[in-house]
């Protein structure tokens, strides 16, 4: 299998991140909603997974996860703002 | 506090310069009912909220408004990145450009810069949640007259989703007023400031 692309792998973190967000908004004014909680258990493993693929591939998602080398590498990557070529 | 995380909430990537939608979609970073002003509408507001589930509304949504000012951004520094001084000039963008060149600063696509003005943190919560309610459909106005003057699918994309996105957060804000109209007098609901008028009297006063 080819190895996914730092857009798809963005992208498939970007949308776990979106399912998490949007249950943890519906979540602070419908506590009791069982299903929510369910989703928001289901999002949040899948996100971290999402994280860690991305992550391997393509560096770190957050500056307390940098691999430390010989030099100092966080800047290295593109930014989000920037269009991705 | 908050942690920076590398990834836009939506993606934004932009082929094709356009001066022309740069200058109006840049009132969503720095104008009245722009994602600035949001952002800051609701973390100011939150400290005084006396009801913690709206307390933490108030932060989730203010903290997604700083996504949304950064997809903002994002858009604008894209459609601006590789403009000719020929179409700079022709598109009217001249006039920012000269104080600016092409970098982001937050202004009302008429020019007029950010300003605390446009938002209103009152201290009281029934005001303050109707305010954010009207705040959430000025944005959504504004997304709606943006998507009339935009033909580019990759520019209309990334503000239809913020577009959907106020009106989730109206939804929200409509359910947060009425968590906090749930611990008051249904009689009246407008009769005390909740915020100051139901305060716990301090210890020997």
């Amino acid at each position: 299998m080819a190895r996914a692309s730092r857009e798809e792998l963005m992208r498939n973190y970007q949308v776990m991140c979106f399912y998490l967000d949007d249950i943890t908004l519906y979540l602070q004014t419908h506590p009791t909603d069982q299903a929510a909680l369910r989703s928001y258990e289901k999002f949040k493993q899948l996100k971290k997974e999402a994280a860690k693929e991305y992550t391997d591939a393509y560096g770190p998602l957050h500056s307390d996860n940098v691999y430390v080398t010989d030099r100092w590498t966080w800047a290295d990557m593109p930014w989000p703002w920037e269009r991705q070529e | 506090m908050w942690t920076y995380e590398r990834s836009l909430q939506y993606p934004v990537n932009i082929s094709k310069p356009d001066a022309q939608s740069a200058k109006i979609i840049i009132t969503q970073f720095g104008g009245p009912d722009g994602e600035l002003a949001a952002s800051q509408r609701y973390l100011s507001q939150r400290y005084s909220m006396p009801f913690k589930q709206v307390a933490g509304l108030l932060t989730d949504i203010g903290t997604e408004e700083m996504a949304h000012m950064e997809i903002v951004c994002a858009i604008v520094h894209q459609l601006t990145k590789n403009l000719s001084l020929e179409e700079i000039k022709a598109s009217g963008l001249d006039t920012y450009f000269v104080d600016h060149t092409l970098g982001l600063w937050p202004q009302a696509a008429s020019g007029t810069p950010f300003s605390a003005t446009v938002l209103q943190s009152k201290g009281d919560a029934i005001t303050d949640l109707v305010e954010d309610m009207a705040a959430e459909q000025k944005a959504r106005t504004t997304y709606d007259n943006l998507l009339r003057f935009i033909d580019n699918p990759e520019v209309r994309d990334p503000l239809k989703f913020l577009r959907a996105r106020e009106i989730v957060h109206f939804q929200r804000f409509g359910e947060g007023l009425r968590i906090v109209q749930d611990h008051l007098n249904s009689k009246n609901f407008y009769a005390i400031n909740p915020e100051f008028d139901l305060r716990k009297p301090r210890c020997g006063s």
